[in-house]
């Protein structure tokens, strides 16, 4: 059994169908990327996974367990994170109390709270900001709040959003260098991501979808071959 | 050697009150003022730390109220075991309440809350066998003198501010305020939002009620209309937790002062100018318009709201920087 496995998930808004019978299998360990045009229904997706939105068809598993139907606390408690896309931050209150405040799922007291969530600053390399009020902060900083307080939570699975998107090139280089330090430590990671290079240099799969439906899945390299996709990305005349 | 913090001074400053103010009315307005820290710091809780607006604090004030009340009428018990009995019962409401009205978000909250208000005036007005409809319950008071409830008072609003600051730096406190900044990163980030809220309407709900149960014991008179008043209650507790600041430990004392303040001020037309200026210049219509702002003080309300949300926002403590500020600017200009 796969550590982390979507099978045939459907999913409508109104009549239109914007997850439409996807399915793929995560190992552990994997850095496993998620692409398709804008509006191709990766967000969704992730929202499936997360609990905020409801399933029509489907199932989720997560460790040999069904997590699909969970409420979305209870799907963080048994161990994924997330990001959003469009970054959350608890605007007033400092990036510590952020991630105090996700510290707490593990950790009760409130002096192993705060260690933790400061280990975890650190980790995201916002230790500068620490006492900052998370309103104040440049995107660039938010997008690391975001995973600093999904960290928080001890993720075994961590969903990311995004989190490269609007950086500027160096921002960029730190923000894969991240990724790849949270992999390290032992957490899987599901990417999406629009910039093509960071998830073909960072994935060890990719699924590749467009209009709610898988179009292929496999290597970057078998993914960046597949016509299909380059289709999807590129054009009709990119072929040619 | 550290210098003694403005709460610690307002602390020493309370305990000698009734020693230095002898006169009954002033230690009356300072109950008030207790009772009110006491309300008001229940209903920041729930809406300025949590974020759900609590419109019908009168609810589980009245239900306090009506608990020492019928302990005394029917059961012949102390009025006194209303206060921890009153408080509880407040929360036997609150959390059916809490489970059924949080499921939904945006303003419904709120209103039925202001439902919840009105729904228990209406019980209490109509239940003649039990409360005695309008006419309302008398009883029996203990002390002559206002200097035991005044310490009494005194020690409900001692605990409502050590209780809420004490919880708003545990977890749970966190928990709060991270459903009040984002309700879905709350619940991303592992947070039963749902059960959270409910926990802090409980809080509130224990606070506000035992202040209502106080009351009783006071006063010694209640009916529908004074316990479960939307404006002299629900409104009035909004008031103190907005003017002094939404969201922080002191707000609701410095709110709790300046709207007792406010509603003496206009209860009494100015503590009785208006109709002095009346009767010096012997102009008749001033006892009219003494009469209309004594009974325009909901309106005069309504406008101390707007005055509040549009230039302090974050309330007297919250916006304290800026109040300062000008002060502070008024007195050097710039060069
Ligand atoms: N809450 C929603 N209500 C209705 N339609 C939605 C909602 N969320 C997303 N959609 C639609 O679903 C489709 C997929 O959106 P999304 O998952 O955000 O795409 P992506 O993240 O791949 O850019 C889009 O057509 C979008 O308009
Ligand atoms: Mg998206």
């Amino acid at each position: 059994m796969a550590f982390f496995e979507v099978r045939d998930i459907v999913k409508y808004f109104g009549g239109l169908a914007a997850v439409n019978r996807v399915s793929f299998e995560v190992q552990e360990g994997q850095i496993y990327g998620l692409i398709g045009p804008n509006g191709s229904g990766k967000t969704t997706i992730f929202n499936l996974i997360n609990g905020y939105f409801h399933l029509n068809k489907g199932q989720i598993w997560f460790q040999g367990e069904k997590i699909s139907g969970l409420k979305t606390h209870q799907i963080c408690q048994r161990g994924i994170g997330r990001t959003f896309q469009v970054v959350k931050p608890l605007k007033r209150m400092t990036v510590l109390d952020n991630v105090i405040a996700s510290a707490f799922l593990r950790h009760h007291s409130r002096a192993e709270a705060q260690a933790w969530a400061e280990a975890t600053i650190h980790f995201c390399g916002l230790t500068h900001f620490k006492d900052k009020v998370a309103k104040s902060l440049p995107i660039a900083s938010r997008k690391r709040l975001e995973i600093a307080r999904s960290l928080a939570t001890r993720p075994k699975l961590i969903l990311l959003d995004e989190t490269a998107a609007g950086l500027n090139p160096h921002e960029l280089e730190e923000a894969i260098a991240l990724i790849k330090k949270i992999r390290d430590s032992g957490i899987t990671v599901i990417i999406v991501e629009h910039i093509m290079k960071v998830i073909m240099s960072i994935s060890d799969r990719i699924v590749a979808i467009n209009h709610g439906m898988v179009i292929t899945e496999g290597t970057p390299t078998e993914v960046a071959s597949n016509p299909e996709v380059i289709k999807a990305y590129f054009g009709e005349d990119y072929r040619a | 050697m550290k210098r003694p913090s403005g709460p610690l001074l307002l602390l020493v400053f309370l305990l000698i009150f009734p020693l230095i103010f002898r006169e009954g009315y002033y230690q009356h307005l300072m109950i008030l003022v207790l009772m009110w820290v006491a309300i008001g710091s229940g209903w920041n809780l729930i809406s300025g730390y949590t974020g759900q607006v609590l419109f019908g604090a009168a609810a589980f004030f009245g239900v306090g109220a009506y608990t020492a009340a019928l302990l005394s009428s029917k059961l012949e018990l102390s009025a006194w075991w209303g206060l921890p009995l009153g408080g509880l019962l407040s929360v036997a409401i609150a959390f059916p309440f809490g489970w059924i009205c949080f499921r939904l978000r945006g303003p419904y909250f709120a209103l039925a809350t202001l439902a919840l208000n009105e729904i228990f005036r209406h019980i209490a007005t109509i239940w003649e066998s039990l409360t005695d409809g309008m006419i309302g319950i008398l009883v029996m008071q203990t002390f002559i003198s206002k200097v035991p409830y005044y310490y009494v008072a005194l020690a409900t609003a001692i605990l409502s501010i050590v209780g809420v600051d004490y919880v708003i730096r545990s977890r749970w406190g966190y928990y709060f305020v991270s459903i009040r900044e984002d309700q879905d990163a709350a619940e991303s980030m592992g947070i039963d939002t749902l059960y959270y809220k409910m926990v802090s309407l409980c809080l509130s709900a224990f606070l506000i009620g035992i202040t209502g149960a106080l009351y009783t014991n006071y006063m010694g008179f209640i009916d529908p209309k004074v316990v479960f008043s939307l404006h002299d209650i629900s409104i009035m507790a909004i008031l103190v937790g907005i003017v002094g600041g939404v969201g922080t430990i002191y707000g609701p004392t410095v709110g709790a002062f300046i709207m007792v303040a406010v509603q003496e001020i206009f209860r009494t037309g100015g503590f009785g100018l208006l109709n002095a200026i009346g009767k010096a210049t012997g102009w008749p219509f001033m006892t009219t318009v003494t009469k209309y702002i004594s009974e325009a003080h909901v309106l005069s309300f309504g406008l101390l709201v707007i005055v509040v949300i549009l230039f302090l926002p974050n309330g007297i403590v919250g916006d304290w920087g800026i109040i300062k500020k000008i002060f502070v600017r008024s007195k050097k200009p710039a060069v």
